[in-house]
């Protein structure tokens, strides 16, 4: 990898900051599949109108600003600039070497395209090429089973399963941690340059 | 079932800040103490800063969060702190975290006894279905005692926290409300 090079370009994506006038609309709508919602956190999941995504947005741009501890970047198509979705570095510690990562492809008929695993691609050299990081985590429950595949495909290792921490319809879930350590991204990588 | 706040050598009580604010003042500036607690670097924080601290958490109605002192029942010393965080009520689930400021109360049982009342106010006052927590691994003291009152390992995030030139994992630790309700059942037939 040369330093002159652009790493928020990927094969199909490329990772941009927040249309404030654009994005509203789309991430509203996204918002409505409750499903995504679920994925995501464990709160409980609730649409927002294009007003209230507004300010989601205007909070977020501000708390990347002061706290330092979190990167977040709307995933957008290289061929027309729409957003597909977006991926967050979240909980940096800097003392540790360490994060989270969330990631979402906001549109059902947009996933299983190549779009999320050409940003996580890219993301997972921004974390340890370019912010140095030691290590990433996921947190996935296991009723995202698509979810795990994706993160276990591209290297990160089941390491803790929080039993029946999850409750939803009427089900329980275990909560499941993943992580990703540098030297096994490293040697992903040499894996895929002699390919 | 009175009593749901005592045991047989603390209770656990509501304390203002500025109490609390002495005791983290002093607490906190016992860096092995903070290195079993916290993954943040130690800093030094006055007394008067503890106290604006806290005088903030009067102010926010903390709705996943739920923190008592801990004081002991032979002489109502102020000994440590334990509390309830990551409080999912929807999902009946929450971490405990649990620490003892005072060093001469380590290994006694008083902190063990602690946990074992905060399991009853998070299994019968909650209705939780669950509690779990995270330890560093080198506190192999806390985990002895997470294990006596009935936690079970699920799992380590690994490498997660460098100090001392060495990496060092998180380890998970659960009960679920069945485990704890066949505890008590046993305890019982015990006697």
């Amino acid at each position: 990898m040369s330093i002159d090079t652009q790493l928020f370009e990927g094969k199909l994506i490329r990772l941009g900051p927040i249309n404030h006038e654009k994005d509203p609309d789309m991430e509203s709508r996204w918002t409505h599949d409750l499903s995504l919602m679920r994925a995501l956190s464990r709160q409980p999941a609730l649409p927002l109108s294009v007003a209230q995504m507004k300010k989601k947005y205007e909070a977020i741009e501000k708390e990347v600003d002061e706290s330092k501890k979190l990167f977040h970047f709307t995933i957008r198509s290289r061929e027309d600039d729409q957003m597909l979705g977006f991926t967050r570095i979240e909980w940096i510690e800097w003392t540790h070497g360490t994060c989270s990562l969330k990631i979402a492809i906001g549109d059902l008929l947009e996933r299983n395209k190549g779009f999320g695993s050409d940003a996580l691609q890219l993301l997972m050299r921004f974390a340890f090429s370019e912010l140095n990081l030691y290590r990433l985590s996921v947190v996935v429950g296991d009723d995202n089973q698509a979810g795990l595949r994706f993160f276990k495909r591209h290297g990160f290792v089941e390491e803790v399963r929080r039993r029946k921490s999850l409750l939803r319809d009427g089900q329980t879930w275990d909560l499941i941690h993943l992580g990703l350590l540098r030297e096994e991204w490293q040697a992903m990588q040499g894996e895929s340059h002699h390919e | 079932m009175s009593d749901l706040l005592r045991g047989e050598l603390v209770r656990l009580t509501a304390e203002n800040p500025e109490v609390m604010a002495s005791n983290f003042f002093l607490w906190y500036q016992d860096t092995g103490w903070v290195r079993f607690l916290d993954t943040d670097p130690s800093r030094l924080t006055s007394e008067k800063k503890w106290k604006e601290l806290l005088d903030k958490d009067l102010d926010k109605e903390s709705k996943d969060e739920i923190f008592f002192a801990i004081r002991t029942l032979e002489s109502d010393k102020l000994i440590g702190f334990i509390g309830l965080f990551e409080l999912f009520k929807h999902h009946g689930d929450t971490l405990v975290a649990i620490a003892l400021g005072e060093r001469d109360y380590w290994g006694k049982g008083y902190g063990t006894d602690a946990m074992r009342i905060m399991l009853r106010y998070a299994f019968y006052e909650l209705n939780l279905r669950r509690v779990g927590l995270i330890v560093f691994e080198y506190n192999t003291r806390a985990i002895r005692s997470y294990e006596k009152v009935g936690f079970i390992p699920e799992g380590s995030v690994r490498r997660v926290m460098q100090r001392d030139g060495k990496r060092w994992d998180f380890k998970y630790m659960g009960i679920l409300r069945e485990e704890w309700l066949a505890r008590q059942a046993g305890e019982v037939n015990d006697q």
